[in-house]
């Protein structure tokens, strides 16, 4: 871990506005991809309050410390930082314990993340839902924001303002994810499509994520989809996002109009025409 | 989808769920974006006809003052049919009453008839900050 060769980090807040979208498995599941690509990450649980990352990434028996010791100075850092077992590049670092009465300062914050900065390449910080103090805690110590949102009125709505925030913040880039996509839906216009999502936030798309039950068991057991490198839809999606942000230009495709064979495309003109199917 | 919901399709009498979603996302973001509450849009629309009244004749009924959004940018668009220029006494008395100091000149009239279709103003912002 020699800091003085490598370029500053990436310091990327990950955020939805609206609870529940994805953001933590999203968190997850990127910091394990990037650690996998070689790069040396710290994914940091902003929300104190209802901390999940821990138990998504299986490392919930393994806190001792946070990010306030470490700021009062009771233990050093490399001591609260959570090293994953099968992927050593990669360290939790919980913001505060859900104990706590008092939460930091954005000040703090920016301490915090500064240091952890130092020895890594991607700081991955996994925002509290809402838009109130978490939020402005979370944001303010990151420099570029990835927005993740459904294809739901109400997740839409409230990525809007958390990206007019980041917007009078200067944060830079904020690109979109848009997760729990169901390409059926969607080409039957019974859902919000890609393109309609992406016009109305005018963000960047770094990434798609179809609906995948698979989510749902990697939860259970702790382990992320990009863990175990196994061919989920959703596992491949992560990967792909974690690629894009390193620069790779992987095409992005819209899985609601992709062609498979003469069938499919058939069946798609019939469902799009009539809404059948 | 349900059976019931198909025919309504084919009919043409319901839109899929996905385009009203859309329709009504736009509208209210660009309520949320602009921080304008119907009631102030409306109490907006109502003065802005009322200025425009005094210099033509417009449809009321077919005047249109609503906020759009595209890339994040909200405009206010009016969209006032005017059926007449009103005659010269008339703006000479509407401009006495707004207290301007002199009358307009013989061929103003004319001119003024001129934005029949959309004039966005423009009324950018996003959120609030904190």
């Amino acid at each position: 871990m020699d800091a003085v060769t490598s370029a500053p980090a990436r310091i990327i807040l990950i955020c939805s506005g609206k609870g529940g979208v994805g953001k933590t498995t999203l968190t997850a599941n990127l910091g394990i991809a990037l650690a996998r690509l070689g790069e040396r990450t710290v994914v940091l649980d902003a929300d104190f309050g209802l901390r999940n990352l821990d138990l998504l990434l299986g490392l919930e028996n393994r806190i001792i410390y946070t990010a306030q010791e470490v700021l009062a100075e009771t233990c050093r850092l490399e001591q609260a930082l959570v090293k994953h077992k099968q992927e050593p590049n990669l360290a939790l670092l919980p913001a505060g314990n859900p104990r706590m009465l008092e939460w930091l300062t954005p000040d703090d914050m920016q301490r915090i993340v500064a240091m952890v900065a130092e020895r890594a390449d991607f700081v991955l910080i996994d925002c509290p839902a809402g838009i109130e103090d978490g939020f402005k805690n979370a944001a303010a110590a990151a420099r570029e924001a990835i927005v993740i949102t459904t294809p739901e009125v109400s997740a839409v709505r409230d990525a809007d303002r958390v990206i007019g925030l980041l917007n009078t913040r200067g944060v830079a880039p904020v690109q979109l994810v848009l997760n729990r996509v169901r390409p059926k839906m969607m080409a039957s216009q019974e859902m919000l499509g890609v393109d309609d999502v992406t016009d109305i936030l005018a963000l960047p798309l770094v990434g798609l994520v179809v609906e995948d039950e698979q989510v749902i068991v990697s939860t259970n057991r702790g382990e992320p989809l990009t863990l175990n490198g196994n061919g989920s839809p959703a596992a491949k999606a992560y990967q792909n996002i974690a690629r894009r942000l390193r620069g790779e230009d992987i095409p992005l495709e819209d899985p609601s109009k992709t062609r498979k064979g003469l069938r499919a495309r058939l069946m798609n003109k019939i469902r799009k025409t009539t809404g059948l199917f | 989808m349900t059976l019931f919901d198909f025919i309504q399709r084919l009919l043409g009498r319901q839109k899929p769920s996905g385009t009203m979603a859309k329709e009504r996302l736009q509208l209210v973001l660009a309520h949320d974006r602009s921080d304008l509450n119907p009631e102030l849009l409306e109490q907006m629309r109502r003065e802005i006809l009322e200025v425009v009244q005094r210099y033509v004749e417009i449809d009321i009924e077919e005047g249109d003052v609503s906020l759009e959004t595209e890339d994040r940018v909200t405009a206010l668009v009016a969209n006032l049919p005017i059926k007449r220029a009103r005659p010269l006494p008339a703006l000479v008395a509407a401009a006495a009453a707004v207290g301007m100091a002199q009358a307009p000149d013989a061929e103003a009239p004319q001119e003024l008839a001129v934005p029949l279709a959309s004039e966005p103003t423009e009324e950018s912002s996003t959120a609030k900050s904190d």
